[in-house]
């Protein structure tokens, strides 16, 4: 099996991509990544020993029981040169030390909201923000349905004018596919009005 | 969203029972594979670097330990450290230490990921658009 193929050195796997879906615990990240993936998704588990090693105190955490963080992810192979993966943040707001290795190298984030209790995603929405990598907002509709406006929830969640809300079913693979979609836009969008520049952020 | 809390999986559940029920022993145990190691020694590893097996040298090279084994004859073909991490169902940071060593061994090639900085590359982006499209 191994190295039977001579020509295994030369092999130039594809290249990889991430976006990050994010948002409170129980949001639907991990069903928006199951709808568009082409694998069931997959899941790691890191003890909390190496990942929050000297990181996170733990003192004062009600469930102490706690010993891994689950990262869950798919996959999507868009030619046969780019494999975009999907990675699903860790919910709960005590593990926010592993969203920074998680976004560096990542295109960009949907932020999943549900308007039942928006305040579980204010964390993710503020992590991107002060990061300055772009997002966009997708609002899942729980049993699909949508009792709030774009407009409604951009102002509710403080967010920018231009800042992207899309109203969408995590469970539906063309709803998810087209709040991705919307995210890749945004940043085609910036991209050709900075000329492949955009200003370098601090 | 079913998946989260500790005893979720009939995989949790074995790996519990494998330890005697000691949820601590779990923690432990993988780092044994390591040799203590908690940091690879170099950080080539994200979770969607690319990684393949080399052609092994002509003496077979310094025997491996079993997990080593395994990484290799899972990365035949190209695989990324997260998907490797949950097909050993291991942590990524205890597959990175041991793609660490073989990557000393000179046992596997590594791809990274296409970089990403604040300047997008154009064509990737309308690459990845189109790839969503076909969806």
């Amino acid at each position: 099996m191994t190295g039977s193929d001579a020509t295994v050195q030369k092999v130039s796997a594809p290249d990889t991509v991430k976006i990050l879906i994010a948002g409170g615990f129980g949001v639907g990240k991990t069903t928006m990544v199951g709808s568009v993936s082409e694998i069931v998704p997959l899941r790691t588990e890191e003890p909390l020993t190496a990942a929050g090693l000297g990181i996170d105190d733990l003192n004062g955490i009600e469930e102490k029981k706690a010993t891994t963080v689950a990262l869950d992810f798919g996959r999507i192979t868009i030619s046969q040169d780019l494999v975009l993966y999907l990675f699903g943040t860790p919910g709960q707001q005590r593990f926010w030390f592993m969203w920074n290795d998680l976004a560096i190298g990542a295109l960009g984030a949907v932020v999943l909201v549900d308007v039942r209790r928006p305040e579980s995603s204010f964390a993710a929405i503020d992590f991107f923000e002060r990061r300055k990598i772009p997002f966009v907002i997708g609002v899942n509709g729980f049993y699909g349905e949508h009792p709030y406006t774009p407009e409604e929830i951009r102002e509710s969640l403080a967010l920018p004018e231009d800042a992207q809300v899309l109203l969408c079913d995590a469970r539906e693979r063309a709803s998810s596919r087209d709040v991705l979609i919307a995210l890749i836009d945004e940043l085609i969008a910036t991209t050709t009005r900075t000329g492949g520049r955009p200003a370098p952020t601090v | 969203m079913p998946l989260r809390g500790p005893a979720s999986s009939s995989r949790r559940t074995a790996a519990s029972e494998v330890n005697g029920g000691d949820t601590a022993g779990r923690l432990v145990r993988p780092f044994t594979l390591t040799g203590g190691r908690t940091q690879p020694d170099r950080g080539d590893f994200t979770l969607i670097t690319m990684v393949i097996a080399a052609p092994p040298p002509p003496d077979g090279g310094p025997r491996l330990q079993p997990e080593h084994t395994r990484i290799l004859r899972l990365c035949a073909e190209p695989i990324v450290v997260a998907e490797l991490a949950t097909r050993l169902d291991l942590p990524v940071s205890v597959v990175s230490i041991m793609l660490c060593d073989l990557l000393q061994a000179e046992r596997i090639v590594v791809q990274p990921p296409r970089p990403v900085s604040r300047t997008m590359d154009l064509e990737l982006l309308q690459k990845v658009r189109e790839g969503l499209d076909r969806l």
